[in-house]
């Protein structure tokens, strides 16, 4: 009997190692056979370590569990989906699961990350079947009619840029895929890595294929130990099944990819600060142009997307562009996997189509607050993303209606605040983490940031509040048309959302009580 | 899991930038396992490192400098990375590393005067969805609280 146990980090953290382990020796001890597979998480992270039983009638799940749940489990004949306290029924019926459009994650948590063999079972390697059976300008054609947009946050057509770099010759070109996922609660490219590898490898094949290149990079962030390994395994196994190297499943294109891993640099996700740093540099943004599409790694036209666009493109090229164009809303395309973390009741990864509402999102699939406490503020996309307060929470998720309210989607996380957050500290934050982050190549950042937290502190210690305001909305603004990337330029997102949203939190305490 | 570190000498040192140097991009897995095998990347590998990849030292420096990763120092036979994001945040982060930090003695990057533990930040591992979050020796904990970080001090020998 199949016993599934994630692997992925976050199930780890929460005690999925343990849990495997207690498995492993109860069954040994009651002589009952078990295969233990170690999938990756499904993205229902407050049911973690959720462990799962393959039944006649599907798979069952139990969770979250603990290591002491685990003698109990085998009392009440788990392994045939038998009732226990932590049994939580057919899994694929959960609500949170049920509600989801996975295109992108229809494999996370389902099969063995590392088995080639489930991958191609569930659907694998079928997009890049069509795309050697298309050629290149079809491949390219596919993913422009699909209407996919950079996942990383900037939102451009992917396949535009895909269609600069096929057009501009050199003997050289890179497939760079950002894995650098900076952004606090965000983890979707995490669990692609950790949960279905092959995808992402598949994808980026596709995009060498598409543009002419036969040498990609994966560069993760060095805080994603278990992605990097993964990854690494996964390369490994497909470059010794000749699906990298240099007659891709048996065609005459090559393409072969490296893992690179980052070392805590924030602004390296940014994609000109990121090819500077797989170049073995100072993770310096660069002016533009020339786009990377033309002049990217190491001077050459270099394919840069974030890790869910090109994980997105086995789909697209497997189902047809039409099947991933028809579901969205308006210029917003396809699905996007929302992730809902923080003081969030179940926190999670959700992809659905383009165009549910925030409020949707937070309160009926996250469930509002894990603490219990009224819902205060939602910071959308990152540490560079609005604070949303509920008056708010009819905005579809949609890049343009996102913009329109002076936030951004970004890579798709909505980190969840209690009535106890304190906007003024977490708008000082901004800029501390800009301060802590900047690269240090354009003024208004380096500088700005600095000034920022300076300026934040007066206005907390009570100094000169209306004429420190005043500064702060002066000093957003230089950032805001200054700045040389997204780092400096959004940083005023959260800080003015803060005080536009929540002026309270920086109005002057009232006045103390005379003493008697 | 203690990890222990290889004291600097300059043959190791070789023998590491031998094996990346030929590599495109060279300088980041070279700073990488350089810090792997001695703990931390001294100021004396940077002649070498330049020397190697045809660089002046003023560049290799920068690079070192620039990267949050790199150690300047050895840290303490143990290193506990507490998630400062935001995400961590919004359930307690900051006070829980407080109090810890305190307990210790210590602000954040510094080590214990045994040598036992150091305490660094990290803005963010991805497990935003059971925060707050941290990472002791590379093995990732979530849901953690004040009482969990004071365990984890503790019991880090």
């Amino acid at each position: 009997m199949k016993i599934f146990i994630p692997q992925d980090m976050a199930s780890v953290a929460v005690g999925a190692d343990r849990v495997a382990v207690a498995v492993e020796m109860e069954a040994r001890a009651r002589n009952i056979p078990v295969t233990i597979v170690r999938n990756g998480s499904r993205g229902l992270f407050w049911l973690e370590p959720l462990v799962e039983v393959a039944t006649a009638s599907g798979r069952i799940g139990y969770g979250p569990v603990n290591a002491d749940d685990v003698a109990s489990l085998f009392e009440q004949r788990f392994f045939d989906g038998g009732p226990h306290p932590k049994c939580i029924g057919p899994v694929e019926q959960i609500p949170f699961l049920a509600k989801q459009t996975r295109f992108t994650f229809a494999r996370a948590g389902v099969i063995d990350p590392l088995s080639l063999d489930d991958y191609r079972r569930h659907g694998g390697y079928q997009g890049l079947e069509a795309a050697l059976s298309i050629g290149p300008t079809a491949i390219v054609a596919a993913v422009k009619d699909s209407g996919l947009r950079g996942r990383g946050g900037a939102g451009f057509p992917t396949g535009i840029k895909w269609e600069t770099v096929a057009r501009t010759p050199s003997a050289r070109k890179y497939i760079v895929c950002n894995a650098d996922e900076g952004d606090s609660g965000t983890f979707a490219d995490r669990l692609i890595m950790e949960a279905d590898p092959f995808m992402l490898i598949e994808g980026m094949t596709i995009a060498g294929i598409a543009v002419g290149a036969t040498k990609g990079y994966v560069y993760v962030r060095s805080e994603y130990p278990f992605a990097i390994r993964v990854m690494e395994q996964a390369i490994d196994t497909a470059r010794r099944a000749g699906m990298l190297g240099n007659a891709i499943s048996g065609s005459t294109h090559a393409f072969d990819i490296e893992v690179r891993v980052g070392a805590g640099a924030y602004v390296c996700g940014e994609e000109t600060s990121l090819l500077e740093s797989l170049e073995g540099k100072r993770g310096q943004v660069r002016a533009k142009p020339p786009l990377p599409a033309i002049k990217g790694l190491f001077g050459q036209p270099t394919v840069i997307n974030n890790t869910i666009s090109l994980a997105s493109v086995p789909f697209i090229l497997a189902e047809g562009a039409q099947r991933y164009a028809e579901i969205g809303y308006g210029r917003s395309r396809g699905t996007m996997p929302v992730q809902l973390a923080g003081n969030v009741k179940h926190g999670g990864l959700f992809e659905c189509a383009f165009g549910v509402t925030l409020g949707e999102l937070i309160n009926d699939i996250g469930g509002g607050t894990a603490s219990g406490r009224p819902v205060r503020a939602v910071q959308a996309g990152g540490p560079l993303g609005a604070y949303f307060p509920p008056a708010l929470f009819d905005t579809p998720y949609d890049y343009e209606a996102f913009a329109k309210r002076d936030g951004l989607i970004g890579h798709g996380g909505l980190v969840v605040f209690d009535d106890t957050a304190d906007m003024a500290k977490l708008a000082r934050f901004a800029m501390e983490f800009c301060a802590h982050e900047s690269c240090g190549k354009c003024t208004p950042c380096r500088i700005g940031a600095t000034r920022g937290v300076e300026v934040f502190d007066k206005m907390i210690a009570g100094i000169d509040r209306d004429k420190n305001l005043a500064l702060v909305r002066d000093l957003c603004e230089t950032m805001k048309f200054g700045s040389l990337c997204a780092l400096g330029g959004f940083t005023p997102y959260p800080v003015l959302s803060a005080l536009n949203h929540f002026p309270e939190d920086f109005a002057a305490p009232p006045l103390p009580l005379a003493a008697e | 899991m203690v990890t222990t570190n290889l004291a600097w000498n300059v043959e190791a040192a070789h023998a590491i930038i031998d094996r990346y140097r030929d590599q495109e991009g060279p300088m980041l897995p070279l700073l990488h396992a350089l810090q792997h095998e001695f703990g931390y990347v001294p100021r004396e590998a940077e002649p070498v490192i330049a020397a190697a990849l045809n660089l002046t030292r003023a560049e290799v420096h920068g690079v070192i400098s620039f990267y949050h990763d790199f150690r300047r120092e050895p840290a303490g036979r143990h290193i506990l990375k507490l998630c400062r994001a935001e995400a961590c945040q919004s359930m307690g982060s900051e006070a829980n590393a407080r109090h810890l930090l305190d307990m210790l003695g210590l602000d954040w990057g510094e080590t214990t005067r045994d040598g036992r533990l150091t305490v660094e930040p990290v803005f963010c591992l991805g497990l935003c969805a059971t925060a707050p979050s941290a990472l002791l020796d590379g093995e990732p904990i979530g849901r953690t609280d004040a009482a969990i970080l004071e365990t984890l001090a503790r019991e880090a020998a």
